[in-house]
């Protein structure tokens, strides 16, 4: 029995792709000029050297390293709602699905350009590929990192394929570039049963090795430093710790994401205030599963209170870093915990606040991590100067990267419908069709 | 071979003689005081006091007791730097010395953080020399297809460390050879150990029971930095009786 599928906030979702704006126009504008001005920092770092940087010895890693951490622990926010929540047959993920998994498409590059920035030499990253050696943690990541940019690619593509072909068939009237654009990235989709139904058994099947990859990726990130034998470094907790902060910052990316595209879209409809409090009830099991690593981590470590793990814990909690590591801690956990136990519920207001809380913490998080560490090595730290203040050069590059992804993020929702129209589809019997109009996908003679 | 280094501290008087012939040997990227206060100086061999910060424990002005350590690359035989390197720019020989290829290095910079010992440098800009520096600089240097080794000017963005003088060691293989006769293991001499005053560094063969450095390695006084990391140094102490 063929079926259709019949989506009431078509055309509210469609409705954006109507081409840009002059307010897009404007915000695209500012983003390119800052993208610009961090590639002209680049510049003087690709020409001078990293002597540019703030970076130092013993401090050789600093605001490129935390960058690398952090956008790819925000790429798993597309992973963790489209995949782990498809497997676990959450329904109510479906029209955040694209959303989320848009930021995993559009902050892995920002990752794996922080890799490369951060590089002596990158016009040799290639060795990596001739001479690589698998004992380095660095091709455990490298090889994660690019398996898991691949895959999310190719799954984001296969969900994104009815909605292409359902711009092919609806925007007529947008420009022909356009038109093409969509005619070639359908693929002849045809939207008959049996394609879905083989789509969904594919994405079903893809769902299982992604969740893997989320596992394996972020892990592998927290090994480059937990495989070292350095002091605050080396811990079997880092995988878990760095995986659970992945997932919490990507949530809360989505949150924020989602109240933006709501407003700005005018997506109200489509995007109900009751998916905030699914991811509500989430974020709040993400802060306390945070509090719950925090003590497992600085309590064995205090407790046992080897020398040079304490020089490294001080730093932190009394030391040069602990106005951030406070900070942190109030950030990531005592105000998001406060807001989204008793002022979250229905209001999306807040719900943003403790997300944009939770995502700065989660970056200082990083930093966090990693600096302290560094100005506090194991042999006599005394003989180092052990601090490390960030340069412009950095702030910009960083700011580049954010203003980059920002950029791929807003411009694929002009062209792109950022609500899955047919997942959130209602699918009905070909014999209630009443409305030919309705029915779209399958191009019958006479309908167009 | 098992090339190692013996310091007796008993021995050594700070002159820092071998900072500075290290220096001179290996090209030592010299780089400008405000660099070298944002902790860039590179110092293959360091040399400092103990403890770095005086404090009541180690008395008062003029009773004061006051150690020094001197500190080239361990050449750990599980080094932890090498262990880390994504493209084998830097490695352990069959004799037990760590190498670093400036050509390869991609200057990640993993295994500076890597190694618990802190003897990795990096090369934050192109190395300059200035006046008669730059013409009196030493012209060996270790070079083939895809390999830049020892004193060789190194290009900005790669790490750089102690290798014992390995190019020494090259040079005189090549000269046993020439003189068609087996290579003896005394011929072999970093330039920290024969520049070295107080005759506190002593060099040799590990695998060889009879050596220098083995004998003094089965001293008492015998210790290595940080041996509980279990990176097994080659550079071996010898404690101030």
């Amino acid at each position: 029995m063929p079926e259709q599928r019949i989506n009431k906030h078509e055309s509210s979702i469609l409705a954006p792709l109507r081409g840009p704006t002059n307010g897009d126009r404007l915000l695209w504008a500012i983003l390119v000029g800052l993208v610009g001005l961090g590639g002209y920092a680049y510049y003087q770092q690709w020409t001078s050297g990293l002597g540019v940087t703030g970076l130092n010895r013993p401090v050789y890693w600093g605001v490129y390293i935390t960058n690398f951490v952090f956008f790819i622990g925000l790429a798993h926010s597309g992973t963790f709602i489209s995949a782990i929540l498809r497997l676990a047959g959450a329904e109510w993920r479906k029209p955040l699905t694209r959303a989320a998994e848009a930021i995993t498409i559009f902050s892995l590059p920002f990752g794996v350009s922080s890799i490369l920035i951060d590089m002596g030499r990158p016009e040799r990253a290639l060795n990596v590929i001739f001479y690589g050696r698998f004992q380095s943690p660095l091709l455990w990541d490298f090889t994660a990192v690019s398996l898991y940019m691949f895959s999310s690619v190719v799954f984001f593509y296969l969900s994104l394929l009815p909605d292409i072909a359902l711009c092919r068939d609806r925007l007529t009237d947008a420009p022909a570039w356009q038109q093409w654009m969509y005619r070639l990235l359908a693929l002849g989709w045809q939207g008959s049963p049996q394609q879905y139904h083989r789509l969904e058994r594919v994405l079903d099947g893809m769902a299982i090795f992604m969740t893997m990859l989320v596992v394996t990726v972020h892990t592998v990130v927290s090994w480059v430093f937990g495989m070292t034998v350095q002091p605050g470094w080396h811990s079997a907790l880092i995988g878990p710790f760095f995986l659970l902060g992945a997932i919490f910052s990507g949530t809360a990316a989505v949150v924020i994401v989602l109240a933006v595209l709501r407003r700005v879209y005018h997506l109200e409809a489509a995007l109900p205030v009751s998916l905030f409090n699914s991811l509500r009830k989430l974020l709040i099991v993400f802060t306390l599963g945070w509090l719950y690593m925090m003590v497992a981590e600085y309590l064995t470590i205090f407790y046992g209170s080897l020398s040079e793990e304490m020089a490294v814990f001080w730093q932190k909690f009394s030391g040069d870093f602990a106005w951030m590591f406070w900070t942190m801690v109030v950030m990531v956990f005592v105000l998001p915990l406060i807001i989204y136990v008793f002022l979250g519920k229905d209001r999306i207001g807040w719900m943003v606040t403790a997300s944009v809380l939770v995502n700065i913490g989660m970056w200082l998080e990083r930093y966090v991590v990693i600096v302290p560490t560094e100005t506090r090595p194991r042999l006599l730290y005394e003989l180092v100067i052990g601090t490390y203040t960030p340069t412009w050069i950095e702030g910009a590059i960083t700011l580049a990267l954010f203003s980059g992804m920002i950029l791929l993020y807003a411009a694929f929702t002009r062209y792109f419908p950022i609500v899955p129209v047919w997942e959130t589809a209602d699918v009905v019997e070909e014999a209630a069709e009443t409305t030919p109009r309705r029915r779209w996908g399958i191009q019958r003679a006479g309908t167009k | 071979m098992r090339w190692s280094m013996v310091i007796d501290l008993d021995k050594c008087v700070a002159c820092q003689g071998c900072s500075i012939a290290c220096r001179f040997e290996n090209n030592t990227p010299v780089v400008r005081p405000d660099e070298a206060i944002k902790g860039r100086a590179i110092r293959w061999n360091d040399v400092f006091p103990l403890p770095i910060n005086p404090n009541e424990e180690s008395g008062e002005y003029p009773n004061v007791k006051t150690h020094y350590l001197t500190r080239p690359c361990m050449h750990c035989d599980n080094p932890p730097c090498v262990k880390v390197c994504p493209v084998r720019a830097t490695f352990k020989n069959e004799e037990g010395l760590v190498q670093q290829n400036y050509a390869r290095c991609i200057g990640c910079r993993f295994c500076t953080v890597a190694c618990p010992y802190g003897v990795r440098y990096f090369n934050w800009y192109e190395p300059e020399w200035e006046g008669s520096l730059a013409v009196y600089r030493n012209p060996d240097r270790i070079e083939s297809e895809d390999d830049l080794e020892g004193p060789a000017v190194r290009p900005k963005g790669v790490v750089e460390k102690c290798t014992f003088c390995i190019h020494r060691l090259q040079k005189v293989r090549a000269h046993a050879s020439d003189e068609k006769r087996a290579f003896r293991a005394d011929e072999y001499i970093p330039a920290c150990v024969q520049t070295c005053t107080g005759k506190a560094r002593f060099f040799g063969d590990l695998d060889d029971p009879e050596s220098t450095v083995s004998l003094l390695a089965k001293s008492p006084r015998a210790f290595r930095l940080l041996e509980d990391v279990g990176t097994h140094p080659k550079v071996i102490y010898l404690k101030e009786g």
